[in-house]
């Protein structure tokens, strides 16, 4: 019987360039940044890392298919390497495959990089792309913004909520983002701003307003993760980030062809969230998470993430919301570093950045925005559309060495 | 020139019918304010509307509409021939009526034959269609570009109409026909031209309209040994009133039969404009009249029927006055024009897309993509698009061969809907949700023919054959079915 990943693998170093418009520099210099920043952290040498996994993203415009780019870009020494792309949840499988390969025994060490150069494409959202040469035929020429914009109408036809209420929910979720971006100078966005102006913001997709949507960026982070033992050889005695659970659940085409679903939420994220906190024993999410990163793509999408979560209960998000539950200052702080609103999207790097924050947050090195000793936290990300996505839950946590064996 | 054709028994005529008009009205008052400036005397033509294709709309997406509308799904199989009369063919080399055949899921032992090159060729067609006393379905569509503060613009339509032959049932029994072929230019249009060059509207009704069509009547008329009085209806497309009344009377025929030709109300369709007129005509026909029917081009084709007592069930439809009643005016000029590529609009960089259509993986799925059919699992008997093979439905998920299921004109309501202001449309905002069948499905499907605000969850929904991709790299157009509103006939 499978015992999963908890406490199996920890985290020894991290690094995150600033999200944002890099004009200025390439892939390869954002790739240089993160990872220069993770090695320094965990205090090892290049060439002590033993494998590789590299997320990526719209390969098209950036680097190429495979993850010779970030061989090259760091002279690795001929280490395994692999790129990995799973949607908005890219950034993670790296983190997954590193996390895997060392508790595979594979390797002690592994690095987990995501990069993505997005505003080199010359677009001002996602460039547009095939869906694959027979979905092409059939399927709507669908953005992100109108694919996710479905959740609203589906929710509030679901809950009985109307759209102005759910729409006022959805402008406190952008004005948290900006709030919280605006402490973080890592943050692609750090202007403060009011629910006022965003509800006043054009239509991107009904009933989307420009500030429900998250834009794009360039940017790059890193984690380097070890086993236990190979991090107490390394010399770490004080606290550890360790991974507690990294659960991933995909659509498997009902939500798109079966009513089984009836559009007002992420049925992916309540199986890999139930999933994932069984991995890390966690019983009562609310009480037991001080902290979550999820992927606001969407002001709607972390709304009803708050749900499919379990730390609001179905049909209840509008009103948590608006009572701060999620603010920086609330109960189970939501996206402190600004989320994909304001930290940023590099669709590659978005996973490692939210697995930055908790880890900067559990070492209480997360500057102006700390939190009150938090201890454990959740990133989670959700790839695709709605009704046909990729689902990232994960869980860390502070290392306890009586969790396994 | 030719003997009058004479029908031997046993009987053959017309046993359905159908009709579609593009949901938009352009007022014609907005063309004239928008190209008064240039020519004065557009401005007495500015009255009535002229029905326009939305930017997903030709005249093959117009004919599977109206063919939709002639044919309940138990028709489909007794149909021998489908003839597609145009003269505004998306495709030069592809069979268009190929196109129209599969997604009407015809069977696919049929003759099929594009027609065009003429505005008549919706009339010869029908007395081919006749004489070959098959049950054949003909459909003529038109969607002809006009060049801004022409004349043209002012009178043209977009239409089709449909029409199913046969010995059984007959709504209208044809009587007989005559045809004339004289090579007359009151128009043209090269093979590569943009638009028609137009002939002096006096010499073409002197010369063309005022004794071409009447010579051929009183032929058809005498050699049939019938007295003009006789005839209850007389449709004359392209003849505006006054020369309709001219025509009439130089045939003996009363002035009160020439029926409405549609003018006003959303313009001259074309090649489909006598097949729409016919349809008219038969709706507000007794049982026992006769309908003589005129299709003028390069010559003249007559045809006569007489209506029986089966006529009276369209009597007390009447989907083309439906049809006409059904319109949403529009009085964006503007759109108009950057719909039918008039003026150039900057549509950004998602428009630089590239649309390459695989064709081996187009081919592979035709019947899904232009059929709309999915499949019903053998095991649960879940409907569900698009076929796979294992069943979607997550309590069954088990492999193996599903049943064709089609979905086309399954009844449908919005599940979740957004108005997509980002995403490339050429009539913005691109429209789109997941859409609920009635007894099971769910597809996220574009939705087309609606106005910003007017979709809502639960709002019911009818599918449409729409343009769904341009390839303007390589010439190539994909077709596949939207979700429309219920409204007036339709």
């Amino acid at each position: 019987m499978a015992q999963g990943i908890k406490d199996k693998v920890v985290i020894i170093g991290m690094g995150c360039t600033r999200f944002g418009e890099h004009w200025d520099c390439s892939a390869e210099d954002l790739i240089v940044e993160a990872f220069t920043e993770a090695v320094a952290d965990a205090g090892i040498e290049r060439d002590q890392i033993e494998a590789a996994w590299f997320g990526l993203s719209v390969d098209e415009q950036n680097l190429g298919k495979s993850a010779l780019s970030l061989s090259e870009t760091l002279r690795l020494p001929n280490i395994p390497a692999t790129r990995v792309e799973n949607m908005c949840a890219t950034g993670t499988e790296a983190l997954r495959g590193a996390v895997y390969g060392v508790a595979s025994g594979a390797c002690d060490i592994a690095l987990a990089l995501g990069v993505d150069k997005l505003k080199d494409t010359g677009y001002g959202g996602l460039p547009e792309r095939t869906k694959g040469t027979f979905d092409d035929l059939w399927s709507p020429s669908a953005t992100a913004p109108g694919s996710f914009a479905q959740l609203a109408s589906a929710y509030s036809a679901s809950h009985g909520i109307s759209m102005d209420t759910l729409k006022q929910a959805m402008a406190h979720v952008s004005w948290k983002s900006h709030e919280n971006g605006f402490m973080n100078d890592k943050a692609h966005l750090r202007s403060r701003t009011t629910v006022e102006k965003i509800l006043k913001a054009p239509t991107i997709a009904y009933p989307l307003g420009l500030f429900d949507c998250c834009g794009v960026s360039d940017g790059s982070a890193c984690a380097i993760v070890c086993t236990p033992e190979k991090a107490a050889e390394l010399g770490k005695t004080g606290t550890l980030v360790s991974i507690k659970s990294m659960q991933l659940a995909l659509s498997n085409g009902s939500e798109l062809s079966h009513d089984s679903w009836d559009g007002s939420y992420a049925l992916t994220t309540r199986v890999a969230a139930e999933r994932a906190y069984r991995e890390a024993g966690i019983e009562n999410p609310v009480t037991e998470l001080d902290l979550v990163e999820v992927h606001d793509c969407f002001s709607i999408t972390e709304l009803v993430t708050m749900e499919d979560l379990g730390l609001s209960e179905v049909g209840n998000a509008c009103e948590d919301i608006l009572a701060g539950k999620f603010d920086a200052s609330g109960q189970i702080p939501c996206n402190v570093d600004g989320g994909l609103k304001c930290f940023g999207h590099p669709i590659g790097a978005t996973g490692l950045r939210m697995a930055y924050e908790i880890y900067l947050q559990l070492h209480g090195r997360a500057g102006d925005r700390q939190l009150d000793n938090p201890r454990t936290g959740l990133t989670h990300n959700l790839g695709g559309f709605p009704n046909k996505n990729v689902c990232s839950v994960s869980i860390l946590g502070h290392y306890d060495s009586g969790a396994t064996r | 020139m030719q003997q009058v054709h004479n029908t031997s028994t046993p009987l053959t005529g017309i046993t359905l019918v159908g009709s579609y008009l593009p949901r938009t009205r352009l007022s014609r008052k907005s063309i004239a304010a928008a190209n008064s400036w240039a020519n004065p005397g557009l401005v007495s033509k500015g009255k009535g509307h002229r029905a326009v294709c939305s930017h997903d709309e030709d005249a093959i997406t117009m004919a599977v509409a109206a063919a939709r509308a002639a044919l309940s799904a138990g028709d489909c199989d007794a149909i021998q021939a489908l003839y597609f009369a145009s003269t505004t063919l998306p495709f030069a080399d592809r069979q268009n009526a190929g196109i129209i055949s599969e997604a009407l899921s015809l069977p696919t032992s049929l003759k099929t034959l594009d027609a065009t090159g003429s505005l008549r060729c919706a009339t010869s067609s029908l007395i081919a269609a006749l004489s070959s006393g098959e049950t054949q379905l003909l459909v003529a569509a038109d969607k002809r570009r006009t060049q801004p503060a022409s004349a043209m613009e002012m009178t043209v339509g977009d239409a089709a109409a449909a029409v199913v032959t046969g010995q059984q049932e007959l709504m209208a029994t044809y009587l007989g026909s005559y045809s004339t072929s004289v090579d007359m230019t009151d128009h043209y249009r090269a093979q590569h031209a943009e638009f028609d060059y137009q002939l002096e509207e006096r010499w073409i009704r002197e010369e063309g309209l005022l004794k071409l069509i009447p010579q051929a009547i009183e032929t058809l008329l005498a050699q049939l040994a019938l007295d003009p009085g006789e005839i209850a209806h007389l449709i004359l497309p392209g003849a505006d009133s006054r020369t309709g009344a001219a025509i009439a009377g130089r045939c003996d025929i009363a002035q009160t039969t020439v029926c409405n030709n549609l003018e006003l109300e959303c313009g001259n369709s074309g090649s489909a404009h006598p097949l729409l007129l016919l349809n008219s005509a038969l709706e507000n026909a007794q049982p026992g009249e006769k309908i003589l029917l005129v299709g003028f081009g390069q010559g003249c084709d007559v045809l006569l029927f007489e209506t029986t007592e089966l006529v009276a069930q369209l009597g007390s439809e009447k989907p083309v006055q439906s049809l006409l009643d059904g319109g949403v005016e529009d009085d964006n000029y503007q759109r108009y024009l950057s719909i039918n590529q008039l003026v150039q609009l900057d549509w950004g960089m998602r428009a630089e897309r590239d649309n390459k259509t695989s064709q081996s993986a187009f081919y592979r799925h035709r019947k899904t993509v232009t059929g709309f059919i999915g499949g019903r699992c053998k095991h649960c008997d879940t409907p569900q698009f698009p076929r796979r093979p294992i069943c979607a439905n997550p309590e069954c998920r088990r492999p193996g061969e599903q049943h064709d299921e089609p979905f086309k004109d399954k009844p449908a309501e919005v599940k979740s809907f957004t108005e997509d202001w980002l995403a490339l449309c050429y009539n913005p905002p691109l429209k789109y949700g997941n859409v609920r069948f009635e007894g099971g499905g769910v597809v996220m499907m574009e939705f087309t023919d609606f106005d910003v605000g007017e979709v809502q969850v639960g709002t019911p929904l009818r599918m449409e054959f729409r343009i769904k991709d341009e390839d303007n790299k390589r010439g190539f157009r994909r077709y596949f079915w939207k979700a429309g509103p219920i409204y007036s006939g339709r």
